[in-house]
């Protein structure tokens, strides 16, 4: 076989291996949204839950997921562009900072139900918080840290040496430096980090299950101390514990669910884009 | 205080955050092993860590209970395996594609794809599957159900896949230029080049980015027990329904007593899922500490 027609096999090989990496999302997009547009109204957006899930809206999922989700970043975002600050600032590359590291390459690989585990150890039992909102959104808020951290240095990272040394040249000390000559330039991709946290932590399931969702709750939760439903326990719940739940409210979850979570990240790649483009140096 | 030392004394203080800010990524790791310890441990009073790691039998519930995790263990390493297989040939092959060969553009574009792959909702993943991979497998080997341990693997494949694809990607790219300029000085073809010597030069990252897959695959809950058929008994084939260790938490927690044996037990597994991507992951930031050099 002569090299270039090797090469055009080769080529066409790799070509279907990465569709086939992809189409996934057009597939599912494409089932979820062909099923489950027809469930979609402002009813079913806007209202509670009736007759065992089988009919009404969903509002109670959405709105449990948007208070942990906010939760989670609220509890995160401080903490984790801290920790990136301290990093890419103020840590020399020694034993600790390298330790640092590899702490959050574990966070980030500890499986989600392990997540699930250590909330309902710490904050559910140990701290006594219950099953409740603050439970879970903390234990949602240590699973994103290493996504926030790790956008956090990225950005921190790729502000130039030299916009450090002229403010530090000018007699600014080394806090006044980070804050005006660095931090400024590093936030949107602190932002895209943030908007990636959003997503990650408004699609997990497992973290939740024993943390905070409630499995039918047709009220809205009233302080931090309650349960709630969200939108992905309550898409497992009405997909394989509930028969009778009519199919394009399942679909209907879905996209819902779905919409919210690539919508997010999509924002956050075009946000990413801008600002790699924009970059003046 | 005079204005001077009050801002010094701010900045001390400040600096003071962010240090403990690095500190504390340490201290929940540490924190998540300490409490899964704390709840977990008290099962291994009555129960030896060998019958627990080889039981043949899970039977939480049944008088006396038997807590033999074996299955659950050969039921997450069968699903791994066979999700290994296809993600790892076809998650390279579009790694290598997507640095070397496909021109801006739809670099961009594709990369994008992969990322909202990644970004999907594992509970959305394993709804999809349940209902269209399921019955797909359930008719085309005539099996009783379509929940089995092949629905896992095909499932969690793609989920793999990303991690897969991006990791090795950022190696491949970072393949120093001129060992490709020097191939093709020489005469090789782009493909020759691509494979015998970009490929090779990247492989620990490549080694890392297989790593990082599987353990995402280890670690998976919510599609894996939506879509295998939960059945704990030790698996005898892939056409087979069989029970994770992950997706046994997930299912049975909320049965449990707390403070109980069983309640003891999940933690337990929990121990065993941590300390397995511990180490994977571990091994896998070596080689990718190994790929940058």
């Amino acid at each position: 076989m002569s090299p270039r027609l090797s090469q055009k096999i080769a080529f066409a090989l790799l070509f279907l291996a990465t569709l086939l990496v992809v189409l996934p999302v057009a597939v599912i997009l494409f089932i979820i949204v062909a099923k489950g547009a027809s469930a979609l109204s402002w009813d079913f957006l806007l209202t509670m839950p009736r007759d065992g899930m089988t009919a009404g809206g969903i509002l109670p999922a959405i709105l449990g997921t948007l208070y942990l989700v906010l939760g989670a970043v609220l509890f995160a975002v401080p903490l984790g562009v801290a920790a990136a600050v301290y990093l890419v600032e103020y840590s020399s590359d020694n034993r600790f900072s390298r330790l640092v590291k590899l702490a959050i390459v574990n966070l980030a690989g500890v499986p989600s139900v392990v997540y699930g585990l250590f909330g309902l150890g710490i904050f559910v039992t140990f701290f006594r918080f219950g099953a409740s909102i603050l439970s879970g959104a903390l234990t949602l808020g240590i699973m994103i840290l290493p996504v926030i951290i790790t956008s956090a240095r990225e950005a921190l990272e790729s502000v130039p040496r030299h916009f450090r040394t002229v403010s530090l040249s000018l007699g600014a000390s080394r806090w006044q430096t980070v804050r005006h000559a660095v931090l400024p330039h590093a936030l949107p991709g602190i932002m895209t980090g943030m908007i990636l946290g959003l997503g990650r932590a408004a699609g997990e399931t497992a973290p939740i299950l024993f943390t905070v969702a409630a499995f039918y709750l047709p009220r809205l939760p009233q302080s931090l101390f309650d349960q709630t439903m969200a939108l992905p326990y309550h898409l497992y719940v009405i997909s394989t514990q509930v028969p009778g739940i009519p199919e394009n409210v399942r679909y209907g979850t879905g996209l819902v669910l779905l919409a919210l979570v690539l919508l997010l990240n999509l924002a956050a790649i075009v946000l990413r884009a801008r600002f790699r483009r924009k970059k003046k140096w | 205080m005079n204005p001077a030392r009050l801002r010094k004394l701010k900045e001390w203080l400040i600096e003071r955050a962010i240090l403990l800010s690095g500190v504390f990524s340490v201290v929940f790791v540490v924190l998540i092993f300490l409490f899964l310890l704390r709840e977990g441990l008290s099962l291994f009073r009555g129960e030896s860590v060998l019958d627990f790691l080889f039981g043949k039998s899970w039977y939480p519930i049944s008088e006396p209970p038997r807590f033999g995790i074996l299955p659950l263990i050969l039921g997450s390493l069968l699903v791994t395996l066979g999700a290994a297989a296809i993600s790892v040939p076809i998650g390279l092959a579009a790694a290598l594609f997507i640095a070397e060969i496909a021109p801006g553009r739809l670099k961009e574009g594709l990369k994008a794809g992969i990322e909202l792959l990644a970004a999907i909702p594992s509970v959305v993943i394993g709804f999809i599957g349940m209902i269209t991979l399921g019955p797909f497998i359930k008719k085309l080997f005539a099996v009783p159900t379509g929940l089995t341990a092949l629905t896992g693997s095909v499932t969690l494949a793609f989920m793999a896949m990303p991690t897969i694809v991006s990791i090795a990607e950022d190696a491949i790219t970072a393949v120093p230029r001129q060992y490709r300029e020097a191939a093709i000085a020489m005469g090789a073809t782009k493909w020759q080049t691509t494979w015998r010597i970009v490929a090779r030069a990247a492989r620990p990252g490549m080694v890392a980015a297989v790593m990082l897959g599987i353990g995402r695959v280890i670690g998976e809950t919510m599609a894996v027990m939506m879509v295998t058929g939960n059945a704990a008994v030790i698996p005898s084939g892939m056409l087979q329904p069989v029970r994770t260790l992950t997706a046994t938490i997930a299912a049975e927690m909320g049965e449990s007593v707390q403070g109980g044996s069983h309640y003891a037990a999940l933690f337990a597994i929990g121990i065993v899922l941590f300390v397995i991507t511990f180490l994977i992951n571990g091994v896998a930031d070596l080689y990718l500490h190994r790929s940058r050099k």
